[in-house]
Parts: structure tokens; sequence; C-alpha cells
């Protein structure tokens, strides 16, 4: 392998990497918030990248992607008010169903609405054959976008959580339930905010990679499995393992093609998956303690 | 302040507690005495608002709360102190008490929650000492005493333990006990429940002994503390004559 070649798979590594981390940080925040995976998080993604897609032909490009996250935030909320909200005491178990069956539902409603083709927001900054050069790499302006507006998250998200009331809050109810109701905490309302902010990330990373990625009706499954590998190898719940664990895993995915063909990639993601729950369900940055800890 | 009556309640099929009545007047502190398994816990839990009562009533401030979501009940000024603690673990000090006094913020806004903050570190002097350390890292004794704080810092009227000397060496027990007695100097309200039912009757004004979820006895300390049968079961002396 050359290093052009070598470091031309890298960039692309990374690319697909945090993308990957962005949606296990949206699992990582319902998880904290609730103690459930919500399989509905792809969903997310698929939506910011098609309401973003349809808005574009009534407003500018940066506008389209603000509502587009507004509007993911409030299916996000309204989701989790009409079906999760008014249980009582429910088990991990049915919730995790509940979410499988959300983002069956989605994936319907988006195909009756979007149909079957594929689409993409166009290039935020050139085209598809601007590239710029970084030493001996040449990469497209849309990968400094996607890793931009992840170090944006990933920073905005840690002082949202380390600095404001409300993020005090959620994480007081990700720390201890009980505690936070008998602080007279609203535990209810974290949720929802919960449900909200990882719809909103996941909408705002689907309008980011859009342009690379493309999106169709069910293009939210496969970022899914691929985020809930990041977001286990990572260490359920933690952010910062998750942008380590999504670098690896696109990293890997990316120099596999030199080794596999290229449709291999995707069953390289699921064998680390099995791997890991095999050996390391904590992940590699949790803590095995944590892990026993959690319900199932 | 608080009177109970005729309460019942339970998880599921299960009847915790039958036929419960007590109350608690303003300034007491009132001890609630019973083995494990005898439904203290679950008493706590039902009028905090965890657990919903299938029949009888409790009655908060003049003001019926069966009904009400715990926050609403704790926002009237009734507050659990809750067995094992459960301090927010991966927090510190500080912001375990900050969220203490969430229904405080929420009412006087947040310069009435850091003057509260002065006068919890003014209590329990040990937590501004560690107050940006994080609260897992703490003893058990300091531990106990942050869940106190952050209890207090929504400055209730009615403060309700459960089992604060659980698992503590016993002198920090007898520290723990003089804030109890503290906090009803200063004019607090103080439920406590308790199986040291020695050191809980010989600060407490009133007791109940509460035996598989009814109460068996009830009167002032001083009486439980000479009464023969709790003798025998709970303070572990037995005299023969």
């Amino acid at each position: 392998m050359t290093p052009e070649l070598f470091f031309q798979y890298l960039f692309a590594g990374i690319t697909y990497g945090i993308m990957y981390a962005i949606v296990a940080i949206g699992f990582n925040i319902i998880y904290n918030t609730t103690g459930i995976i919500n399989f509905a998080q792809g969903e997310f993604v698929m939506l910011g990248g098609m309401i973003s897609i349809s808005l574009l032909q009534f407003m500018p490009l940066p506008l389209a992607v603000v509502c587009a996250v507004i509007i993911t935030m409030l299916v996000g909320a309204l989701i989790e008010m009409i079906f999760i909200r008014w249980l009582d005491n429910p088990s991990v178990l049915r919730l995790i169903i509940i979410t499988i069956g959300l983002s069956i539902l989605m994936r319907e409603v988006a195909l009756h609405i979007w149909d079957e083709s594929i689409r993409s927001l166009p290039y935020f900054y050139g085209n598809e054959i601007t590239t710029i050069g970084i030493g001996p790499v040449r990469i497209s302006p849309q990968v400094l976008w996607v890793i931009g507006v992840c170090g944006v998250v990933v920073i905005g998200l840690s002082l949202f959580f380390k600095i404001t009331p409300l993020g005090r809050e959620m994480r007081a109810c990700s720390a201890n339930r009980t505690a936070a109701i008998l602080c007279g905490i609203n535990t209810r309302n974290m949720v929802t905010f919960s449900f909200m902010l990882s719809a909103g990330i996941g909408a705002l990373a689907g309008c980011v990679m859009s342009p690379i990625t493309y999106t169709q009706y069910d293009s939210g499954t496969a970022l899914a499995i691929k985020g809930f590998t990041v977001a286990i190898l990572g260490g359920l719940g933690n952010s910062m393992g998750a942008v380590a664990a999504g670098l690896l895993l696109g990293i890997l995915e990316a120099y596999s093609v030199a080794v596999v063909p290229l449709a291999f990639q995707d069953a390289i993601s699921i064998a680390i998956l099995l791997i890991i729950l095999f050996v390391r369900p904590h992940g590699l940055f949790g803590s095995s303690e944590a892990a026993r800890l959690t319900e199932f | 302040m608080l009177k109970i009556r005729n309460l019942d309640a339970g998880y599921g099929k299960l009847r915790v507690l039958k036929n419960i009545s007590l109350h608690v007047d303003a300034g007491e502190i009132v001890t609630m005495i019973g083995a494990n398994g005898a439904g203290k816990t679950t008493l706590l839990s039902t009028i905090i608002g965890l657990v919903h009562p299938s029949t009888g009533s409790i009655e908060f401030m003049n003001r019926d709360c069966a009904p009400l979501a715990s926050r609403h009940i704790i926002a009237a000024g009734c507050v659990l102190v809750p067995e094992g603690r459960q301090v927010f673990a991966p927090m510190s000090v500080e912001e375990n008490l900050i969220l203490g006094g969430y229904v405080l913020q929420k009412k006087e806004g947040k310069a009435a929650v850091y003057r509260e903050l002065k006068h919890q570190y003014d209590l329990f002097p040990v937590l501004r000492e560690r107050r940006n350390q994080l609260a897992g890292t703490l003893s058990g004794g300091e531990q106990q005493m942050l869940a106190m704080g952050r209890a207090l810092m929504s400055r209730p009227r009615l403060v309700m333990m459960d089992e604060p000397s659980t698992g503590l060496a016993p002198l920090v027990v007898r520290d723990i006990f003089k804030v109890i007695v503290r906090l009803r100097e200063e004019g607090n309200t103080v439920l406590l429940v308790e199986q040291n039912a020695k050191a809980a009757l010989s600060i407490a004004d009133r007791g109940y002994v509460l035996e598989t979820g009814r109460i068996i006895v009830q009167g002032p300390a001083d009486d439980l503390l000479a009464n023969q049968d709790v003798q025998r079961a709970y303070l572990g002396r037995e005299k023969i004559e």
C-alpha cells in the first residue's frame, strides 16, 4: 500500500467513524436517562436527512438543516410522549421492543412520504469533485464539515451536561433515578428531553452525512447497527468512548477494503459487535461494574 | 403536620402495610422502629408518593397527598433521606447538594439555593472540605451526611429518614444522631425510621413499633424504652426475674 493510499483510507475511515460516533452518542443519551437502547435512533438520522432535503425546495441550506433538526426533535419528543411516557414502570425489554416497533413504523411512514428513491443534500461547500489537499491526501470539504459538526456536538454536549441546570438534572436522573425523584425532579420530563436531544443530534448527523452517504427511507437501519456496535464497543453511556470506538470501527472498515472485498464491510462491524458482546460486553472503555448493574 | 389514617399499601397483590394510623406534630422527632421486613421503608415510600396506597388517607399540612406525585409532595415540604444514602455517585458533593435544592430553586430562585448551600456546609463542615470530590468516593458516614444535606437543601418542613445508621461505625452513628437532634433544635420535624431502636428512642419524643405491617405499640419514647415487650424484641435486653 502506498503512503498516499494509506492516508486516503485513513481519512475515509475517520469520516465514517465519526458518523458512527454521532449515532452512538444518540444511543448513549437515551441509555443514560432510561437504561434502554433506542433502536429507532437510526431513523432519527434518516428523518433529519430526508426532512432537510424536502425543506431545501423552500429555503436556503442552513435554514433547512436547522428546521430539519428542530422538526426531528419535535418528532422525538412526540414519540416519547405517545409511546413511552405514560407507561408505569415498564420493563427494559418492553421498552426496547417498543423502540424496535417504532423504527419499523418510522421507516414505513418515510417510505410513504419519500418513496424508495435515493436522495441527498448538496455538498455544503463546493460539489462532488471539490477537494482539499492535506499533505498527500485529497479530501472532500464535506469531510471537514462532518468532523467539525461532531466536534461541536461532543464539546457542546459535555458543556451542556456539566454547566446547565437541565444537563445536571439529566445526569442526576441517569446516576440514580430514585434519588432524582426524591429531589423533586420530574424524571419523566428528563426522559422526554433525552429523546429530543438524541433525535436532534441524530438529525444533525443525518444532514451533514447526507451528501456523502446519501439518504433513503431505510438508511437508518444500517447506521443503527453500526452506531450500536460503536456504543457497545466504547462502553454504553460513555460519549468519549463512543468517539474513540467510532474512529476505531471506521478505520478498521476502511482498511478492510485492502484485504477483503468491499461487500464484507458490514460483516466486519457485525463480527466486531458479536465478538465484543461475547468477550467484553462492557466495552473497551466501560467499567465492568457499571455493565453488571445494568438491567440486561 | 402529618396525619395518616387507616393506610393500606403494598406492591401489586402483596399487602405490606395494614391499617396504619399515625401522626407527626410540628417540632417533634418521631421514630418508627421495627425489624427487617416490617414495612418501614414501604411506609416512607408511600408517604413520599413512590408507592400509592390502596386505601386510607395521608394528610400533610392539612392537604390530602395520597394521590399526588412525589415531586408535589416534596414541593409541599416533605422530604425523604432514603435507605442506603442513594447519593449521585458520579457527581460532585456540591452538585448533589444543588440538586437537592431543585425544589427551592423553582420556588425562590438561585440565590436562595446558594444561601442554603452555605447553611448545609455550616451544618456539615466535612461536606465543605469535600465539595469538589465525587460523592461515590466519600465514606459511608460522609455519604449519609451528604444525603441528609441534600434533603435539607429544599428547606423542608418534615424530614423523613430511612435507617440513617445502617452500616456505619458507632462513633459515626453518634454524629448522625447529634445532627438529627440539632435539626429539631432548629425547628425541623423528623420522622426517623430505625432498626437501631435504642439509639432512635433515646433522641425521639414519641415512637411507634411496626411489626409485619401493623403498628403494635405506640407512645412516648421513654415509655417504649421501659416497655418490656419492646425491650425483649428490639432492645436486646431480656430480664430474668
